[in-house]
Order: C-alpha cells, then structure tokens, then sequence
C-alpha cells in the first residue's frame, strides 16, 4: 500500500508527519511512500533527503493511507480515494462535526491524541512525545526572556542567585520542564494532586511541593482529573504564597476534554516580581493562567510576561517531527503484523480500538472504556477487590478447616485404638512441620531440602528391623533397602555441611 | 527398663532432635547447628534400632549385613556429596529423593512377605489378634505406591535435570485422564487388596505407581523443576511416614510428616512465585497454552560489548546483579563473585537480587553464589530488593529471562500474567546476559530487551563477564 505524508495546510505549523529516517522504516514494512513537496521544509528536511531516503515526490492525499500532523483541511479532505486511511492528530472529544465530516467521506480515521494510555502503546502516544518537547521548550522561551542566569553564580563581577522555577503539574510535560529546568541549574519546585509523582520529581531534581488535602486521586484514564472545591482552595494558597517567591512559573494542567483549569489568578500574577516569567502550556485550551492569550505574549502592567505559545512542540519541529514519525511508524508496525504493506485493523486490540475514531462511514469514537496498567490507577483499584476477597477467603478457609477436622475425626474414630495414636503423632508432626518451616531464610532453601533428604533416609530403621529374621528374600530386599538409605542419610547430612560451610557474610 | 523401652524414648530424643534440626535451618546463624542436631538425631535413632534389632534375635549374618549395607552407603553417599559441583545440586538431590522413594517401595514389601506373605506367621497372628490386619493391608499397599511414585518421578526429574533427557514438557493425549484413572485405580486395588490380599495386586499396583511417577514428572517442563523437586521431597517424606504405619514406628511417622510437610509447604511458596496453583504446576505445560506464536513486534533491541558495560559499571554507583539459570549453566558464578568484589573494592553498592524460582532448584541461585563466596548478606530476596530498582544505576540481568518479564505486570493477555517478577526496568540502565534472542521457559517474549534503557549483551555469561572484568 502506499503511504501519503502530506504539507501541512495549517498556517504556522512548521512539523511533518515523516522524516527521511521514518520513511526509511515505512519502507521496510513493505509500504511505498509518497511526499507533498516541500512537506519537510519548515522542519528542515528537504524533498532531497526524502527522495534519497526511498520516498517519490508526488500528490499525498491521493494515496491509500493518509499522514498529517494536523488533520487534512478540507481541500486536502476532498482529494482523498473513497476507502483511505488518514492519521493525524485529531481531538476527537473536541472536534464532533470533525468526526463525522470524516465518517461521511467514508474514510477511516486514526486519532494519534487518543491512544490509550497503557504501557503497550507507550511507543505510539503522541501526546506523551509532544508534551515532553513542549516542556523543555517552555524551559527555553522563559529563559529567553527571563533577563537573568538560571543557574547561580560567584564571579569576580559578584553573585547573582539561581533562577527559582514553580512548574504546576507534574505529568510528561512537567516533568520534562522540571528536568530542562534543573539542568540549567535552576531551584525547581513542582506540584501535582497525586502524591505519587512526588519520587519521580525528585529524580530530576525538583522539589515535590504537596497539597495538604485529603482527596488525592487519579482518574482511571491516568491523567489527573477535577479536583475538590477544598483541594482547589489550598492549592491557590500555595500557588499565591509561590508566585510571590518565584521566578518563572511554567504550568502544564490540563484535563483531557474540558477547559483547562484556571489556577494562576490575575492577583497571584500581580504579585509577581517585575521580570517575571509565567509559561502557560495549557494556552490551546484557555490557560491556566489568568490573562493568557493563547499564541501570543502579553506583559502585564508589573512587567510579568505570560507566554501562551499553543505550538512549543512545532518550536522545536525536527525533533518534534521525528518523535512523532516515530510514534506513527510504530503504530505503523502495530497494525502491518505481515511487514508486507497491507494495514490490519484488528479490531479486539485495545489499541487498535482506541485510535480509530470514524471507520466504515461510522463515528467510532469514544471507545469502550480501557483500564489503564498505569500504577497509581491499579492501587486505587485494588483496596476494593481486597475488600472483597478477604471475607470469602476467610470463610473459604474455615470451611476448608471444618472438612478436614471432620474427615480427621471420622477417621481417627474409626480407627483402631493402636492406629489412633499413631494418627495423633501424625497430625501433631504435620502441623510442627508447617511452622518450623514456615520462617525459613529464602537463600537456604537448597541446604533445608537436602537435610530434610538425609532424615528422611530415615526410613533406614525399618529395614534395620526387617533384615536377618529368617527369611532369605526379605533380607536381600532389607539389605538392599539399608544401602539405599545409608547413602541418602551420609550423602545429605555430608552436603549439607559442605553449603553450610560455603554460605559467609562480608 | 528394657531396651525397647529404651529405644522408644531414643526414637522421641531423635524426632526433637529433627525438629531442632529444621528449626535450626531457618537462619544462617543457626544452620550449622541445625545440621549437627540432625546427625545427632539420625546418630542416636540408628542407634537405637540395631539394638532393638539385637533384642529380637537379629542373626549373626543380619548383623553383618547392616554393617556392609551401612559403610557402602557411607561411602557411596559421602564420595557424592565431596565430589557433586554446586551447579549439580539440583541432579543430586533429585536421586537422593528416588533412593528414599525406592527403599519405601522395598520396606513396603518386606512388610507384605513378613506379614501377609508369611501364611500365618505369629506377627499375622499378633495383627489379627488387635484387629488391625486390614489397616496392616492398606498400609502395606499406600506405602508402596507412594514411594514408587517418589522412585520413578524422582529419576525422571534427575534425568531431565542432568540433560540426559529432553526437558520438554511430554504431552499425551489425555494426559489427566491418565492421571486420576491411575489414582482410580489405586483406590479400587486398595479395597480389593484389603478384602483378599495377594501378591500379584500389590505386583499391579507398584507397576501403575512407577508408570504414574514417570507420567507426572515427564510432562512437567524444566522451567517448573524447583516445584517439582520440592514436591518429591514432599513426597519421600510421605512415603517414609507411610511406612511408619505400617511399622508402628512413631519416629518414621514424625519424620515422614515433617518431612512431607515441609516440603509441601516450599512447593507452595514455589508456586505463589510464579503465581500459579499447585495443581496447574502438577498438570504441567506452561507454554503449551500459548505457546510462542506471538510475533508481535516489540521494536528493535540494542547491544553492547563487554567495554562498554564495563565503562558503564565503572561509572555506576549501585548495582544489582540477578541471576538465574543461564549463569548456573555457564557456570559463571565465580566471573560474578570477581566482579563483585571489584566493584565493591571500587566503592560501588553491588547486590543480587533472587527470584524465588531462579534456577532449578529452591534457593539454587543462593548455593551458588555462596560456593563463589558471594556474601550472604548482599544477597536479596525479590520482596526485599524490588523497590530499590528504581534507584539504581546499573542492573546486570545474567542468564534470567522469565523472572524479569514486565510482560506480567503490563499484559494481561500473557500466559505469566501476574507472577511476580523482578521489576529491573525500573532502573537507569538494564544489560542482559544472553546466549540469543530466543525466547525463555515459558516461551514468552521478553519486552524487557527492547525497552530503551535496556541494552543486550550476547554470548558465553562466563565469556562475557570474563571479558568486562579485563576490561576494568
């Protein structure tokens, strides 16, 4: 089949959808591809690069699979073969007359912003990709015009103090700001709803600054959902009691589907110092930060600039293109299990499901709900089968209990009195076994089993009594028994020793 | 007092004496006396029984007999165990259980000759006297089959731990079928050797156990050996406990059941490590249900030479080494424990991590670095190292491929889906020792090798570690 990478028509996009080195690995899953000419200009890839690549320079949407960055404007829309396949970013929660345009024109469509969010399709999620780029580049235009070092210094010339840097919300996009941030030597502090990010803040340098508040939560999709009127109220007490401390605030809130959350008030921004920074990653969507405009750059009257850039990725646009080529050739690999050039939809794969938002003139998004593998989502799941579990394993056992105390009474009463005690001996020894095991170091298992081996050559006594009473036969088979035996009881305790011995501290 | 008097307070002496024993095995600091206190134990039983047998007119050439059979035991069992390598532990204990397995099937035997062989010996009339000659019977029978099971699975898994036979699973149709018919069968033989007793059922019935033993074993793959060897453990002691009954012997009964049950409850930490159910295990086949037929693409894995992980250990501050079966094949735990110390002497954090079925053996991975004189206290079991992945440095994967699958956490779809593993991804860099790209035991595919801060590193684990240590 052949693949389309089209230019895109969105003014100011400056990203493409394919890079020579993805083409190349298009190639090799046995797909052809075709290039808008100067699609690659504004990342800087030029149509040469393609063409060595493997690429022909033709008309993208004409072709059977369709890539964008953005989805196709309706010029390119009305170019496209009846049955074609086209993947781009899409924003299906946002875009419902978008969906079922597409649907109408019969073309199946695969939304890259809807993969699930599970650890399998982590090599396709396009938002995790954009969002670590858009963080490091906010870094990068605040410290453009923030007028002083990041890092703080002692030079002849005197000291200057180390940028202090506030980034609201620590999911990929902070953290990788938190991280670009640190590198430059800046004082980072973070804050996020779910406390458990708290550790992977620490890990690049930032200091986790938690919320006192007592419904941390994560939704089931993994990213952090609305939070409670209460959170919401110290949380603005910790951003105002901040932004009169800070330096740059960089804020990535954002939840998928509404509007951003407003957290950064006109007043807090009042207060900052003249020359401050504020970064609002969340602009496309209203911004977090009061006064925002999304695009642009506004300096308030105390000579604080809000950046509101929607398009930090496209800032950096040949990383930002070959991530997300990557993701796309990945999906790519996902969906061609052939490598021979024919795409397979398979329809019962989660993640398959999750990114096909129109098929077979159908809107087919949403998808049916996806528990999400990540960690903080099966912690909250797993108080409530516990709870469930506990009492019907507690009855299960007593059951269990009560049958074998039972059987052991029927068979005890039944037996004959000499056999009884033997029983008695048993059961007792039985259980003495259990619990003398039960705490055994792990690194000693192997020496247990062979001494348990040498006792259980025990059985020597048995045939000690049997042998020389008379009878030829069973003295051959009572001496053969004894041989036996002696080598497990002198061969077990003997290795034992010699592990034991091996077995020293430092 | 009498002797038999005597000798049944030994017999109590001797069985607390095991139970020190195996207390005393549950810590490092104690298991040294553990093991005298079984010698003892064993010491003052043996003791005990030859007098005892002299008491009942043990004849001239009995005698000596018990002193031939004893010393070529002794010297038989203790050549074994100076000469057995550390790797071979798991063949060795294997055999071990089959001799157990095997004298239970003979002293099961002699019971029946003695008793109901003998036409009406005074030891019948005794029996028949107390009303206990049925019990007698299905004592005689239970014994037999138990310890012909032990015999037979016990050589199979000796044969497929020494490679001398295949590995592989062995699937017959219905196989299950053949498992519950043969314990069917049992139960009818039983009820039918109890009513008319005969030498040629018991013939029947240690037949079907020996075939039931070699059935069980032979279609229980590699990978599950450390269940399985604890299980026949588990067994051998039954099957001593069984022949206790039958001789009215109460210390064979309390150490067959210590035995048995401590053995039974290490198959069971066995099986919560792999997160599967005892009888699954016993069942056998793992790959069988799924099987390698997942040519899912992971994406391309990366590779390292031996300099370049040794640039890298030089610069690590912590490292945490888990092994598994590969390095005991490749005999590489010493290369380990040299690199160990090096690095230690560096200033780097080493230490192990276990997973509680590496190997082939319960605690075979712990032997083994301890015969290298790997400490035992860096030495860490997989509860107690799991959570510190995520700061290390360096995590070196040597020769383990299941036991460090994020395969099952992450899918659920996959046949080890939910067994707990070694979470090594979670650290900054994760170099895997490996002969090749294939596939492990459970005949998964291992998405650990194509993560992006893991890096492999193919070849020899004993070449390979030999290499780096040159290259420091």
């Amino acid at each position: 089949m052949q693949i389309g990478v089209l230019k895109e028509a969105r003014v100011g996009e400056t990203r493409v959808a394919a890079t020579p080195v993805t083409v190349a690995q298009l190639l090799k899953l046995g797909y052809e591809v075709v290039i808008d000419s100067g699609a690659g200009n504004s990342s800087g890839f030029v149509d040469t690069a393609y063409v060595e690549a493997g690429a022909t320079i033709g008309t993208a949407a004409a072709s059977d699979i369709v890539f964008g960055v953005n989805t196709p404007a309706a010029t390119q829309l009305d170019l496209l073969r009846e049955g074609a396949t086209v993947i781009s970013l899409i924003s299906p929660a946002l875009n419902p007359d978008l969906l079922s345009d597409l649907a109408r024109r019969g073309v199946t469509a695969f939304a890259m912003d809807a993969v699930p969010r599970i650890s399998r399709a982590q090599s396709l999620d396009v938002l995790s990709s954009m969002a670590n780029i858009a963080g490091y580049r906010a870094v990068i235009e605040a410290a453009n015009v923030f007028g002083r070092f990041f890092t703080g210094q002692v030079t002849a010339a005197g000291k200057v103090p180390p940028a202090k840097v506030l980034v609201v919300g620590a999911g990929v996009a902070g953290l990788s700001a938190i991280g670009a941030a640190g590198s430059m030597g800046a004082i980072v502090r973070a804050t996020d709803p779910r406390p458990e990010v708290a550790d992977q803040v620490k890990s690049l340098g930032g200091e986790y600054m938690p919320v006192k508040a007592a419904d941390v939560e994560v939704s089931a999709t993994g990213y952090a959902k609305e939070m409670s009127d209460d959170y919401n109220a110290r949380a603005a007490a910790l951003y105002a009691e901040q932004c009169q401390d800070v330096d740059i605030v960089i804020t990535t809130a954002l939840i998928p589907g509404k509007p951003a959350p407003r957290l950064i008030t006109a007043e807090m921004v009042a207060s900052m110092r003249r020359g401050s920074v504020l970064v609002d990653l969340a602009a496309a969507n209203g911004g977090n930060v009061e006064g925002t405009v999304a695009g642009e750059v506004v300096v308030t009257a105390n000579g604080v600039t809000i950046i509101g850039y929607t398009d930090l990725a496209g800032r950096l646009a040949a990383t930002a293109s070959q991530l997300y080529g990557t993701n796309l050739v990945n999906l790519m690999k996902l969906m061609t299990p052939g490598k021979d050039g024919a795409l397979v939809l398979d329809w019962d794969d989660v993640v398959q499901r999750g990114v096909t938002v129109a098929r077979a003139g159908e809107v087919t998004w949403p998808p049916p709900a996806v528990q999400v593998s990540a960690a903080p989502a099966q912690a909250a799941a797993a108080p409530v089968v516990m709870a469930a579990a506990v009492p019907m394993s507690t009855n299960r056992r007593l059951t269990y209990v009560g049958i074998s105390a039972a059987l052991l009474l029927l068979l005890v009463a039944a037996a004959p009195a000499a056999l009884r005690i033997h029983l008695t001996v048993f059961a007792l020894a039985i259980v003495i076994g259990y619990y003398v095991i039960g705490n055994v170091h792990h690194a000693l298992h192997t020496p247990l089993m062979s001494v348990t081996n040498a006792i259980s050559g025990i059985i020597v006594v048995g045939a000690l009594l049997q042998i020389g009473q008379g009878n030829t036969a069973i003295t051959i088979i009572a001496f053969a028994a004894i041989l036996l035996a002696s080598i497990n009881v002198f061969g077990g305790f003997a290795v034992t020793r010699r592990m034991l011995s091996m077995f020293s501290r430092s | 007092m009498s002797v038999e008097s005597a000798a049944q307070a030994a017999y109590i002496v001797a069985a607390l004496l095991f139970i020190l024993a195996l207390a005393g095995l549950s810590k490092h600091e104690t298991a040294k006396t553990g093991n005298t206190y079984g010698m003892a134990g064993m010491a003052v039983a043996l003791v005990a029984t030859v007098s005892l047998a002299i008491t009942r007119h043990v004849s001239s050439l009995g005698l000596v007999l018990i002193i031939i059979a004893m010393v070529i035991g002794a010297a038989v069992g203790l050549w074994r165990a100076r000469v057995v390598e550390m790797t071979g532990m798991p063949e060795l204990i294997a055999m071990l259980h089959s001799f157990v397995g095997l004298a239970a099937v003979l002293v099961g035997w002699n019971g029946y000759l003695l008793v109901e062989g003998g036409g009406n010996s005074s030891e019948a009339l005794a029996l028949a006297a107390q009303g206990s000659l049925g019990i007698h019977h299905a004592e005689v029978f239970i014994g037999v089959f138990i310890g012909a099971v032990t015999f037979t699975g016990s050589i199979i898994a000796f044969l497929k731990l020494s490679a001398r036979i295949n590995s592989k699973p062995l699937v017959l149709p219905g196989k299950n079928l053949l498992n519950i018919g043969s314990l069917v069968a049992f139960a009818a033989l039983t009820v039918w050797f109890c009513i008319s007793p005969n030498i040629w059922l018991l013939v029947v019935v240690t037949i079907i156990a020996l075939l039931l033993g070699l059935h069980l074993v032979a279609s229980i793959g590699g990978g599950d050996m450390p269940v399985v060897v604890s299980m026949l453990n588990s067994y051998s002691g039954w099957a001593a406990a069984a022949s206790g009954f039958l001789l009215e012997n109460d210390l064979l009964i309390i150490t067959g059941a210590l035995v048995g049950s401590s053995g039974a409850y290490l198959s069971y930490i066995m099986c919560k490590a792999m997160n599967r159910s005892f009888i699954s295990v016993i069942a056998g086949g793992f790959g069988l249900e799924a099987g390698p037929a997942d040519d899912k693409d992971y994406g391309e894995h990366r590779e390292m030479n031996a300099e370049q992980v040794a640039e890298l250990l030089q610069g690590a501050s912590s490292v945490i080494i888990t092994p598994g079966y590969g390095m005991a094949v490749a005999q590489a735990q010493h290369g380990v424990a040299e690199l160990t110390r090096k690095l230690r002497a560096n200033g780097t954090t080493v230490r192990f991590g276990i997973h509680p079925v590496a190997g082939r053996l319960p605690g075979h991975m712990n032997v083994l670095l301890a015969e290298a004189k790997v400490p035992y206290d860096i030495v860490l079991e997989m509860d107690e190292i799991n959570d510190d992945f995520a700061s290390t440095d360096v995590v070196l994967v040597i020769g383990a491929n299941d036991t460090v699958n994020p395969a099952a956490m992450d899918d659920p779809t996959s046949p080890i889906a939910g067994m707990p593993v070694l979470r090594v991804w979670e650290a900054n860099h994760v170099i895997i020792f490996k002969r090749s790209m294939a596939s492990g035991y459970a005949g998964v595919q291992n998405p650990l090798f194509f993560k992006e801060n893991s890096a492999m590193l193919f070849g020899d684990a004993k070449d390979r570690v030999e290499d780096i240590l040159h290259a420091l």
